[in-house]
C-alpha cells in the first residue's frame, strides 16, 4: 500500500522550547491514525505543521508524493474539524456545509444536491435551515464534519474533536464517525489524549510523549506490546515491579525470581521494570507448577462496577503491591474480602520489562 | 535537532501577500495621521520663529518664564484636585448602580452619561448662569468668585464624571458571587467584606478611573477656557501662544510639556493593566444584590442627589439658551438659535459638525476594524504588526491640542505633497479619527479575539480567500462592536474641541468651535445653545443606536438566539 503521507525529520522549535524533535511517520492511504499523547506531547503541533497551520521550524512533508513543506494551508489538501469545531454562527447550517463549494462556482442546485448528500451522510437531514446554535454539540460536530468533507478532501484532520461533548455523545460519535472514515476510505488523523477513544478508533496510534515520538502501532500491539515504559504507563493500567534483570529471561523482585520473555537488548545486572496489566494477572485453577506464583493478601478492593480493582501485598515482603482486576463472579466464588489469603501467577509470557 | 536539517521557510499565499500588504499600508496610514504630525510638533519645539535649528533654548525659555511655568503647576492642581473628587464620588455612583437594589437604575445610569454627549465648555457656559458676575446664585459666594480655579474643578467634577463611572461599573460589576457567599460563610463583617472583597475586586478599575480623570482634566481646554478667568493651564497657553501669538515653536514646547502627563499617565495605566489578571473566570456566579432598606435608600438619595446636579448644570445650559435677555428679561425665546446673528457661518457650522462626524465614523469605523483585523490575522509578519500595535496606542496618550498642533506643521508645510489636504473638511476627519484611534481600536481588537481563532483556518483548507470570510462571517459577528466604534466616533467628533480648534478653515468650521468663538465674542446665550445643539444631536443618535440594537438589529441576528 502506498504511502499518502510521509513526514521526515520534522522539528518544531518556539524559542528554545522544543515542540517536536526529529519526527518521522509515515501514513498510508485510507488508514485511520491517531495521535495519543498528554497534553503538551505536541500531537497538536504535529497535526497544525501537517496542515500548515503552525508551520515546522525543519523537516520535510510529503502529501501524495508532493512536496507540500512549506505550502500555506490554502495550497494543501485537507478537510479539519476542530474541538471548538468552529461554525460559523451567522451562516444556517446548510450555508456552513456548503462555505467551500460556493468558492468553486458550482452552480446552486449542484451545492444544494451536494449540502443534502452531505447532511443525509452525517445523520442530519432536515439541519439545514437551522443555525449552529440551535444545535446540541454533538450535531454541531457532526456539521463540522460534513463541512470538511464537503469538498472531498483527500486528507481529514480532527484536532481533538470529541472531547468537548459529554461522555454518552462522545462514545455514538466515535462508532459514527469511525463508520463514516471507512465508508469514504479518506485518509484521516485524529488528535486525542483519550487512550480509549484511540483504541476503538483508529487502524494505527502513534503515541507520542515530549515533542516525539513512542511507539507506532495498532491498538493491539500498542496496548499488549508497549515498546516503551512510557507507553505501557499511558495506556492502559499497569504495573510496575522494581527489579533487576538476572539472566536474559529472569528478573529478580524484592528476593524472588520471576521468569519473563527473553530480553536481548539488555545486559544482566540491570535495573529493569516488570510490569503486568491488572488484568492479565491470574488467580483461578492455578496448576501446581505455575510459574511466577506469588503468594498475597488482598489489601483494598475498589468496586468499579463490572469489576473489582484489588490491590494485593506480597505476603513474603509487605513492600510489593500488585493490583489485578477481579470479577464479580470471581470475588463471590472465591469469597474473596479484604485480608484474604490468595496465590496469584504472573504469566511470563504477559509480563513485560522496561529499563 | 539535527543540524543539517535546512530551516523551512513558510511559502506565503495569496492571503499572506494580501494581509501582510494591508498591515503594511495601516502602518503607512497611521504614520501619516499620527507618527509624522507628533514628529513635526517635537522638530518645532527645537527651532526658532524662522525656523532655524536652535536646541534647547525654546525649553530654556519656557522654564524660566515663571507666568508659563506657573500654568504647568496650575494645569497639575486642577487635575489632582478633580480626581480626588471625581473618583470616590464616582466609585459611589458605581457601587449604587452595580451594588444595590435601584429603582429606575436605568434612568440613573442614563443622567449619568449625558455630560459626555456635551461639549465641554457646556458646564463652564452653565456656571457662569448659575454663579457668574451676573448669576443666579452669585450671592452664595460671597467675595468669591466662580472664574478661576473653583469654577474651572467644578465643571471638570461634570465633565469627567461618566468617564469614572463608566470605568468602576465595569469594574464592579465583574465580582464572582461566590466570594461573597464565602465571606459570609466564614463569618466577615460588612466593613471587613468590603476591604478584602469588594475594594481589591474593583482597585485596578479605580486606578484606571484616576489616571484617566486626571489625564481628561491636564488635557482640556474649553472649560478652562470658558471659566478660567485669569487662572492659565497648559492648555490655554498652548491656544494663547499658537493662535493669539502666532507663536508657534513656542506652542510646541508648552504642547511637548504637556504631552509628558498625559503620556506617563498613560504608561502607568498599561503597567497596571498588564497586571491584572482575569478575576472572573468562566465559571464565576454573577452577583445579584438583593433588597436591603437602608442601603438602598441611602444610595438612591446619594444618585439621585447627583443626577439633580447634572441636571441642573445641563438644565441650566438649555434655559439659559432660551432666555431673552439674562438677567434683565426672563422671557423665553428662540432668537439665540438663528447663529446667524452671531456668527458668519449660522447654522453652516453645525452642519458642518454633522457632516464631519459622519465622515469620522464611516472612514474611522472602516479603518478601525479593518486595522485591527489586519493586525490580529495577519500571520507571522511580528515587527511590522508590533508597529502598528504601538501607532494604535500612540492616540490614548497624545492630548487632543497637542495632536492638532502636529497637523498644523506637518500638513502645512509647504513641500509636503499633502499639503492640499490642509484646511479642509478632510483634515478635520483625518484628526478626529486619529484623535480618538486606541478606544476604536481596542473595541474592534476585543471583538476580535472573542470569536474562534479557527474559523481563518478553515477557510483555508476549504480553499475560500480570508478576506471572504471576512466580508461573510467576521464582520458579520461583530456587526455590535463595529457599532459602538461607529457611534463613538460621531458623539467624539460633534463634542470635540481642543484637536480641531487649529485645523479649521472659515468654511469648514465645526459647532463646537463656533461655540468657543461666540463665547469669546461674549455671547453666552448663544454658545449655549449651540452647545444643547450638539448634545441634542449626539445623545439622538445614541438613542437611535440602542433603539436599534433592540429591534432591527435583533432580527438581523437571529442566529445569536438559542
Amino acid at each position: 500500500m502506498a504511502n499518502y503521507l510521509e513526514v521526515r525529520s520534522l522539528s518544531k522549535q518556539f524559542g528554545t522550547f522544543t515542540a517536536l524533535g526529529d519526527v518521522s511517520l509515515d501514513v498510508i492511504e485510507g488508514e485511520f491514525v491517531c495521535f495519543l499523547g498528554p497534553s503538551g506531547c505536541g500531537k497538536t503541533t504535529l497535526l497544525r505543521a501537517i496542515a500548515g497551520l503552525d508551520p515546522q521550524t525543519s523537516g520535510t512533508i510529503r502529501q501524495k508524493g508532493r512536496d507540500v513543506s512549506a505550502l500555506p494551508p490554502a495550497q494543501r489538501d485537507f478537510g479539519i474539524v476542530f474541538q471548538s469545531y468552529a461554525l460559523f454562527p451567522n451562516l444556517s447550517v446548510a450555508d456552513n456545509v456548503g462555505y467551500g463549494l460556493v468558492n468553486r462556482r458550482q452552480n446552486k442546485g449542484a451545492i444544494a444536491r451536494r449540502v443534502a448528500e452531505l447532511l443525509v451522510l452525517v445523520g442530519l437531514p432536515d439541519a439545514g435551515p437551522k443555525y449552529p446554535a440551535q444545535l446540541s454539540g454533538g450535531q454541531q460536530q457532526r456539521v463540522a464534519l460534513a463541512r470538511a468533507l464537503a469538498t472531498s478532501p483527500g486528507l481529514l484532520l480532527l484536532d481533538e474533536p470529541l472531547s468537548a461533548l459529554d461522555a454518552r455523545v462522545r462514545l455514538r460519535l466515535r462508532h459514527e464517525i469511525k463508520a463514516l472514515q471507512r465508508t469514504l476510505g479518506v485518509t484521516t488523523i485524529m488528535v486525542t489524549h483519550d487512550q480509549e477513544e484511540a483504541l476503538t478508533m483508529a487502524d494505527r496510534i502513534v503515541v507520542m510523549n515530549h515533542g516525539a515520538i513512542e511507539q507506532v502501532g495498532t491498538p493491539q500491539e500498542i496496548y499488549r506490546r508497549p515498546a516503551t515504559a512510557f507507553v505501557a504507563d499511558f495506556v492502559g493500567s499497569m504495573n510496575f515491579l522494581a527489579g533487576t534483570l538476572m539472566a536474559p529471561d529472569r528478573v529478580r523482585v524484592a528476593g524472588v525470581d520471576f521468569a519473563c520473555p527473553v530480553q536481548d537488548g539488555l545486559a544482566p545486572g540491570q535495573k529493569v521494570s516488570l510490569c503486568i496489566r491488572p488484568e492479565d494477572v491470574r488467580v483461578r485453577d492455578l496448576p501446581a507448577d505455575i510459574a511466577n506464583r506469588v503468594p498475597v493478601e488482598v489489601a483494598e478492593l475498589d468496586f468499579v462496577g463490572a469489576f473489582c480493582r484489588a490491590t494485593l501485598k506480597a505476603r513474603a515482603t509487605s513492600d510489593v503491591s500488585v493490583t489485578a482486576d477481579f470479577s464479580s463472579n470471581l470475588i463471590r466464588d472465591l469469597g474473596v474480602d479484604i485480608g484474604t489469603k490468595l496465590d496469584i501467577a504472573l504469566p511470563p509470557d504477559r509480563v513485560r520489562i522496561f529499563a | 535537532m539535527s543540524l543539517a536539517a535546512p530551516a523551512v521557510k513558510p511559502g506565503m499565499s495569496r492571503d499572506d501577500l494580501m494581509m501582510r500588504g494591508g498591515v503594511v499600508l495601516l502602518a503607512g496610514v497611521l504614520l501619516v495621521m499620527l507618527g509624522l504630525p507628533l514628529w513635526s510638533l517635537l522638530a518645532k519645539g527645537f527651532e526658532d520663529r524662522d525656523g532655524k535649528f536652535i536646541g534647547l533654548a525654546n525649553y530654556v525659555s519656557y522654564f524660566s518664564t515663571p507666568a508659563l511655568f506657573q500654568s504647568a503647576l496650575n494645569s497639575l492642581q486642577v487635575a489632582s484636585i478633580t480626581t480626588v473628587i471625581v473618583v470616590p464620588l464616582a466609585f459611589l455612583y458605581a457601587y449604587a448602580l452595580t451594588r444595590t437594589v435601584l429603582p429606575m437604575r436605568w434612568l440613573f445610569q442614563g443622567i449619568s452619561l449625558i455630560p459626555i454627549f456635551a461639549p465641554s465648555l457646556l458646564p463652564g457656559l452653565a456656571l457662569i448662569y448659575l454663579f457668574g458676575t451676573q448669576g443666579f446664585f452669585k450671592a452664595l459666594l460671597g467675595s468669591g468668585s466662580i472664574y478661576g480655579i473653583d469654577g474651572i474643578v467644578i465643571a471638570q467634577v461634570f465633565y469627567c464624571f461618566p468617564h469614572a463611572t463608566l470605568i468602576l461599573t465595569t469594574a464592579l460589576a465583574t465580582s464572582d458571587a461566590r466570594l461573597y457567599e464565602a465571606a459570609d460563610v466564614l463569618g466577615a463583617s460588612k466593613r471587613r467584606v468590603f476591604f478584602t472583597v469588594t475594594l481589591p475586586g474593583a482597585k485596578y478599575g479605580l486606578i484606571s478611573a484616576a489616571l484617566v480623570v486626571f489625564t481628561l482634566v491636564m488635557t482640556d481646554f474649553g472649560i478652562a477656557k470658558v471659566i478660567g478667568g485669569n487662572f492659565n493651564v497648559l492648555a490655554t497657553d498652548v491656544y494663547k501662544k499658537v493662535i493669539g501669538q502666532q507663536d508657534f515653536s513656542m506652542g510646541a514646547v508648552v504642547g511637548m510639556v504637556l504631552l509628558a502627563p498625559a503620556a506617563l499617565a498613560f504608561l502607568v495605566d498599561r503597567l497596571v493593566q498588564r497586571k491584572q489578571v482575569a478575576l472572573l473566570t468562566a465559571r464565576a456566579v454573577p452577583l445579584v444584590p438583593r433588597p436591603k432598606l437602608g442601603r438602598d435608600l441611602f444610595f438612591t438619595l446619594f444618585c439621585a442627589a447627583v443626577s439633580a446636579a447634572i441636571l441642573t448644570i445641563l438644565g441650566m445650559a438649555i434655559w439659559g439658551s432660551l432666555i431673552k435677555y439674562w438677567p434683565y428679561n426672563l422671557s423665553l425665546t428662540l432668537d439665540n438659535y438663528d447663529f446667524a446673528r452671531f456668527d458668519a457661518n449660522g447654522w453652516e457650522s453645525y452642519w458642518n459638525s454633522v457632516r464631519m462626524a459622519l465622515g469620522a465614523a464611516v472612514f474611522g469605523t472602516v479603518l478601525m476594524f479593518t486595522g485591527a483585523w489586519l493586525n490580529e490575522k495577519t500571520r507571522g509578519f511580528g515587527a511590522m504588526r508590533g508597529v502598528v500595535q504601538f501607532l494604535a496606542f500612540l492616540p490614548m496618550a497624545v492630548p487632543g491640542l497637542v495632536l492638532g498642533l502636529g497637523y498644523i506643521f506637518f500638513f502645512n508645510a509647504p513641500n509636503n505633497p499633502l499639503n492640499f489636504l490642509y484646511a479642509t473638511m478632510g483634515i478635520l476627519v483625518l484628526n478626529t479619527v486619529a484623535h480618538f484611534y486606541t478606544v476604536g481600536h481596542l473595541t474592534a481588537t476585543t471583538a476580535l479575539k472573542q470569536i474562534d481563532p479557527e474559523f481563518e483556518a478553515v477557510s483555508a483548507s476549504l480553499k475560500v480567500p480570508i478576506w471572504k470570510t471576512f466580508v461573510r462571517v467576521t464582520a458579520p459577528i461583530c456587526l455590535p462592536a463595529i457599532l459602538d466604534i461607529a457611534i463613538y466616533l460621531f458623539v467624539n467628533a460633534m463634542t470635540t474641541v481642543s484637536s480641531v480648534i487649529f485645523l479649521y478653515a472659515p468654511d469648514t468650521k465645526l459647532a463646537s468651535v463656533a461655540a468657543v468663538n461666540i463665547e469669546e465674542a461674549g455671547t453666552t446665550a448663544a454658545a449655549a445653545a449651540l452647545c444643547v445643539v450638539i448634545v441634542l444631536t449626539s445623545a439622538a443618535v445614541k438613542a437611535a443606536h440602542l433603539v436599534a440594537d433592540r429591534f432591527l438589529f435583533a432580527r438581523l441576528q437571529v442566529w445569536r438566539r438559542r
